[in-house]
């Protein structure tokens, strides 16, 4: 069973902020990443490679956790490293149902459902404003950053 | 058309119920049976958010699905029948003689369970109880996706973990 824990090769709660973190960057976890499987693994370390500060980011997995387990870990996470924001993969899925649980306990928290790759890296790199201003910023970006070429010709529907 | 499936899952509708069986089986509707979810509309909206436009969800307590499931499977559309745990389901199918299946789909770590797959652990009780409704001529099997290869109540209680 997979327990919720900062991914394998993230730096976790007392990681460093990389080697090109700006100067005077948090360098404590500010947001939580949250997903199916590997998803807050994976996403932790590209956004590590590409922008450094990886430490900011803990994640965890729902893989082997009932919803009720979800919630306790993502209560205890945020409890234990101060996170005020959430990123999760799916609308639907169920670290977002926890996350919405957790919100509703406490609001100041916030929620970015369909996190990806751009989300977490805009996220980086507004980590300076307030972690609902940022979170606002990067969902945007992360919504923008969804696009689609070519498929002329490949047949519709 | 007969409800395509009954299953149990603690984490209710989630991505494997909505994406992962749903798409396909071209789910129309999902049925959550839910005593404590029936009787909350915040639990109600939490929940609805999860399912995609088109798919209708209707949330039920056990009395009112088993009331109304003549009429869920009346409903032309596929649908699922959805509760979180097995001690519900049993109730459920209790009162709807015309259950014949149930799919165990997430039963996770709780204390005084032992794992039996990687999505299936239970208590002695709920051993028993899934052994009951195997009794009662229902075909109880365990697959989380449709993918999956699915695991007779036998195999799942010889515990094949990591299947």
């Amino acid at each position: 069973m997979s327990s919720p824990s900062a991914p394998e090769g993230d730096p976790g709660p007392s990681g460093d902020a990389g080697e090109s973190g700006e100067p005077g960057a948090p360098d404590r976890p500010l947001a939580i990443v949250a997903g199916h499987g590997a998803f807050a693994e994976g996403l932790i370390s590209a956004a590590a490679q590409i922008g450094g500060r990886g430490g900011i980011f803990v994640g965890m997995s729902n893989t082997g956790l009932g919803a009720s387990e979800i919630a306790d870990a993502m209560r205890d996470l945020v409890d234990r490293t101060g996170a005020s924001v959430i990123f999760t993969d799916l609308p639907a899925g169920s670290c977002t149902i926890a996350a919405r649980r957790l919100v509703r306990e406490r609001p100041a928290l916030t929620l970015i459902t369909g996190a990806n790759l751009a989300t977490l890296l805009d996220y980086t790199f507004h980590a300076h404003l307030s972690p609902a201003a940022a979170a606002r910023h990067a969902a945007e970006k992360g919504r923008d950053s969804l696009l689609l070429f070519g498929g002329e010709g490949g047949g519709a529907d | 058309m007969p409800i395509e499936l009954y299953r149990i899952d603690d984490r209710l509708i989630h991505g494997q119920v909505v994406v992962g069986w749903g798409q396909p089986l071209d789910i129309g509707f999902i049925v959550l049976v839910d005593d404590e979810v029936a009787g909350s509309d915040w639990e109600q909206e939490l929940y609805r958010m999860g399912v995609p436009p088109g798919m209708d969800v209707f949330f039920a307590t056990v009395e009112a699905a088993a009331r109304e499931h003549g009429r869920y499977a009346a409903d032309p559309r596929p649908g699922i029948v959805l509760t979180g745990d097995i001690e519900t389901m049993t109730r459920l199918a209790e009162r709807v003689p015309g259950i014949r299946s149930v799919n165990l789909g997430g039963i996770h770590h709780r204390p005084g369970r032992t794992q039996r797959l990687r999505f299936v652990f239970l208590t002695a009780d709920e051993e028993q109880a899934l052994r009951a409704l195997a009794r009662r001529g229902i075909v109880v099997t365990a697959q989380d996706v449709p993918a999956a290869r699915p695991l007779s109540l036998d195999d799942t209680l010889d515990g094949k973990v990591g299947a």
